[in-house]
C-alpha cells in the first residue's frame, strides 16, 4: 500500500540527510531553477521556439536523480527532466540544445552520459526502462533503470503494460511519476481514476510509495531505497512525487483557460528551493552568507550555459541523412546526393 | 492446385536437407543464439511452446530461459523492452505473434526503433529484428491475414524484409539478425510448411539485392513472401501457352532493388508486380513507379498490379477471392503482353 505522506502542507526537515547532500541538492536545484528561468527568457527572445519549464518540480526531479549512481544506472526521461539531468551530471548545453530544437532528444551523448534521449511520447520510454532492467539483469549487472512519467503518461498503456512486465520480470526500475497534478490543461480528478498513481503498483505486486514531491528529502530519501531494493534483486517499485506545475505546460501554453490562479499561488508558497533553504538553515547545514556564494555561482553556471546553448552552432544539413541507418541504402544515398544538388547549393 | 516444382535449388545437391519454412527459421535462430551471446529471443509464447507456428522449437530448451523467453502478453511493451535491451547492449529478436497484432505496438516500432539510432545521432543504434509472421492464405481469425510492409517501408530507420522458401528465409535472417539497423522480417505464414530440400547457405548478396527465381524474356512478375510461389505456379501455365516469364523475387521491401527491378525489365519490357495488401498506396506502386522511372523507354506496356482488394481482410471462404489468384495475375499478364 501506498505509505500516506504530508503532501502539498506545511514545511518540511532534512535533519535525517547529511549536511553535504542538502548542500549538493540545494546547489542543483538553484542551479536548475535559474537555469529554467534563463530558458525561458531565450524563449520570450525568441532563441528557443518554445521551452517546458521545471519551476516547482525541481525537489522531484533533483531529490530522485540524485539518489542513482550515474556509473552504473540508467534514466529514461520525458521531455521536462532539465533538472533531473543537471543534477545527474549530464553535459547541459548539449542537453538543452534540444529546447533551441537543434536536435531532437538532445545532443549529449545518451550512452556516455547514461540519460537517454529526450523523448516527446508521453510514456513511450517507460517500457525502455523495464528493458534495459530486464537486460541489466540477464547480464549480471546491478545497475537500475529510472522511469520518469507524469500523471498524464500514467493513463498510457506503455506505462500498465510496463509495470506489468517489470513486476513480473522482477526488474530494477524505479517508476518515477511526477505528479505535478495538471496534464496540460486536464486535471488529476480528470486523469488519474481512484486518485492515486502509487496505488496502482500494489495491483503490479511492488510497492508504491506516495511522497511530497516538493519535499527534497523526502523524494530522496524514497528514491534511495527503491534504488537499494532494486539493486538488491528486490524488484521495482512505485514513486509518485505529488507536486505542481507552477508554469503552464509550454510557452505556448495560457493555464488562465483551465485553472484558477489561487491554485498557483498556493503552490508557489510551496516552492521546493525555499522550503529546502529554510529547512537547512534550521538544521544548520548552511548558513544565509554561504548560500548567497551558492546563488551566485548557480547564476553564474545557468548564464554559461544559456551562452553555450545560445552559441551551439546549428547542426549541418547534411546530418538529416547520417544516422538514419547504421548502413546507409542506395537509395537514402542518392536522396542526399539530391539534396546536395537541389537544397544545398 | 497442383504443386509445381520450384526452380531454386540444384536437383541433387548432397549438401541439402529436408526443411519446412518454419523449421529453416528455427535454424537461422540456432546460428544466432549459438553465434552471439547477445542474442535474446523473446515475445509471446515463443518459450516451453515453441511459437504458435513451433518457430522457436525447442530453442528455450537448448539455450535456457535467460535467452529464449516468454514475455506477458502486450506487444507495445514487448517493442519497447527491445529497444531498452538494445540500449543495455543486447540483440533483441522478439516475436510479435501475428501481423494484425503488429498494430498496438508501431508507435514503439514506428517512434522508437525506428528513431533512436537517429534520435541519438548514432549513440544507441538498435540492432532489433522484429519477426512478424504475415500475411495471408491460411484461413485464420480476422487480424491474422495482414501485409503491413508498406507502412513499415514508409517509415524511415526501417528496413523490411519478406523471404519465400526456405532457404532465402535461413539467410535472410541471419542478414537481419546481423545487421546493425532495425530490420521487420516478415514471415509468409502460408509457406511455413513448404517443404523442400534445402541448401542452407550464409548471407551472400548484400541487403537491399532481388533474386530472379526463374528467368523469363516475355514478362517479368515481381513478388515477394507467398507471392513468389504463387507467381512460379502461373509462370508454369504461362509457359505451357509459350509464354516465357521471369519471376523477380523482390525479398527486401526496404531498401528495394530498383536496379535489380531495371534490370529485369529493361529486358522483358513488361512487368506485373503481385502483392497480398490492398491496392491504394501499396507497395506495387512504389514498385510500378521505379520501373517506370527507369524503364521508361524500354517499357512496351504500363506496369500492372495485381493486388488484393481495398477492402478489410475477409474472412476464410472470402480469402481465395481476396488473394491475387493465378487467373487474375494469368489476365495481368495477358493485358500487358496485349497492350
Amino acid at each position: 500500500m501506498p505509505t500516506p505522506e504530508p503532501t502539498g502542507q506545511g514545511a518540511i526537515t532534512v535533519e535525517h540527510l547529511r549536511p553535504e547532500l542538502t548542500r549538493e541538492l540545494y546547489r542543483a536545484m538553484r542551479t536548475a531553477r535559474d537555469l529554467d528561468t534563463e530558458a525561458i527568457a531565450l524563449q520570450r527572445q525568441g532563441v528557443f521556439p518554445a521551452y517546458v519549464s521545471v519551476r516547482g518540480q525541481e525537489a522531484a526531479q533533483v531529490g530522485s536523480a540524485s539518489a542513482l549512481d550515474p556509473t552504473r544506472d540508467f534514466v529514461f526521461p520525458t521531455y521536462r527532466e532539465m533538472a533531473s539531468a543537471l543534477a545527474y551530471g549530464v553535459e547541459m548545453v548539449a542537453y538543452m540544445a534540444t529546447h533551441r530544437a537543434l536536435w531532437h532528444g538532445g545532443l549529449h551523448d545518451v550512452m556516455e552520459s547514461r540519460f537517454g534521449a529526450i523523448n516527446a511520447v508521453v510514456g513511450g520510454p517507460v517500457p525502455h526502462a523495464v528493458g534495459w532492467a530486464v537486460g541489466e539483469r540477464l547480464r549480471g549487472g546491478d545497475g537500475v533503470a529510472m522511469a520518469y512519467f507524469g500523471d498524464g503518461a500514467s493513463s498510457e498503456g506503455d506505462v500498465h503494460e510496463s509495470m506489468n512486465f517489470a513486476g513480473v520480470f522482477t526488474a530494477p526500475v524505479v517508476f518515477l511519476c511526477q505528479n505535478n497534478q495538471w496534464a496540460l490543461s486536464v486535471p488529476n480528478e480528470r486523469q488519474v481514476a481512484g486518485g492515486s498513481v502509487a496505488a496502482r503498483a500494489e495491483g503490479y505486486g511492488m510497492p508504491g510509495v506516495l511522497v511530497d514531491g516538493n519535499d527534497v528529502g523526502a523524494v530522496y530519501t524514497a528514491t534511495a531505497e527503491a534504488v537499494e531494493r532494486a539493486r538488491a534483486g528486490g524488484g521495482p517499485t512505485v514513486i509518485e512525487a505529488l507536486t505542481y506545475r507552477v508554469e503552464p505546460h509550454s510557452t505556448s501554453d495560457d493555464p488562465s483557460r483551465y485553472r484558477d490562479r489561487a491554485d498557483t499561488d498556493h503552490w508557489r508558497t510551496r516552492d521546493p528551493l525555499d522550503l529546502l533553504r529554510t529547512a537547512m538553515i534550521e538544521a544548520g547545514h548552511d548558513d544565509e552568507s554561504h548560500l548567497a556564494t551558492v546563488d551566485a555561482e548557480a547564476a553564474k553556471r545557468a548564464e554559461e550555459i544559456r551562452d553555450g546553448v545560445a552559441e551551439t552552432p546549428e547542426p549541418d544539413g547534411s546530418e538529416l541523412f547520417t544516422h538514419v541507418f547504421r548502413e546507409t541504402t542506395e537509395e537514402l544515398a542518392r536522396q542526399h546526393r539530391t539534396w546536395q544538388e537541389e537544397v544545398e547549393l | 492446385m497442383t504443386e509445381l516444382i520450384e526452380h531454386t535449388d540444384a536437383p541433387a545437391d548432397s549438401r541439402a536437407v529436408e526443411l519446412s519454412m518454419q523449421q529453416a527459421i528455427n535454424r537461422a535462430l540456432r546460428v544466432l543464439l549459438e553465434e552471439d551471446p547477445d542474442v535474446l529471443v523473446f515475445g509471446e509464447d515463443v518459450g516451453a511452446l515453441g511459437g504458435v507456428f513451433r518457430v522457436t522449437d525447442g530453442l528455450q530448451k537448448e539455450f535456457g530461459d535467460q535467452r529464449v523467453f516468454d514475455t506477458p502478453l502486450a506487444e507495445s511493451a514487448i517493442m519497447g523492452m527491445a529497444v531498452g535491451l538494445a540500449m543495455n547492449g543486447w540483440r533483441p529478436v522478439p516475436e510479435l505473434q501475428f501481423d494484425g497484432f503488429a498494430y498496438p505496438a508501431v508507435d514503439q516500432i514506428v517512434n522508437q526503433v525506428a528513431r533512436m539510432n537517429y534520435r541519438t545521432r548514432g549513440a544507441a543504434p538498435m540492432p532489433i529484428t522484429l519477426r512478424l509472421p504475415s500475411f495471408g492464405g491460411i484461413q485464420a481469425p480476422e487480424h491474422h491475414g495482414e501485409s503491413l510492409e508498406a507502412l513499415f517501408a514508409h517509415t524511415p530507420g526501417l528496413k523490411v524484409v519478406a523471404p519465400s522458401d526456405p532457404a532465402e528465409a535461413y539467410s535472410l535472417l541471419l542478414q537481419s539478425v546481423r545487421s546493425d539497423d532495425p530490420v521487420v522480417y516478415m514471415e509468409p505464414k502460408a509457406r511455413y510448411w513448404d517443404r523442400r530440400p534445402v541448401v542452407l547457405s550464409e548471407p551472400t548478396d548484400p541487403i537491399g539485392t532481388s533474386r530472379i527465381v526463374r528467368p523469363g524474356s516475355h514478362a517479368t512478375l515481381v513478388a515477394w513472401g507467398a507471392m513468389v510461389h504463387r507467381c512460379l505456379q502461373v509462370a508454369e501455365l504461362a509457359a505451357e501457352d509459350g509464354v516465357d516469364l521471369e519471376v523477380l523475387d523482390l525479398r527486401w521491401l526496404k531498401p528495394i532493388d530498383a536496379a535489380g527491378l531495371a534490370a529485369s525489365v529493361a529486358r522483358t519490357k513488361r512487368a506485373v508486380v503481385v502483392h497480398e495488401a490492398p491496392l491504394t498506396a501499396g507497395l506495387g506502386a512504389e514498385v510500378a513507379t521505379l520501373i517506370t522511372e527507369n524503364c521508361f523507354r524500354e517499357l512496351a506496356a504500363p506496369v500492372q498490379r495485381v493486388t488484393g482488394f481495398d477492402v478489410p481482410y475477409p474472412a476464410g471462404p472470402l480469402e481465395p477471392q481476396y488473394l491475387p489468384t493465378i487467373d487474375r495475375v494469368l489476365l495481368a499478364v495477358q493485358r500487358t503482353l496485349e497492350y
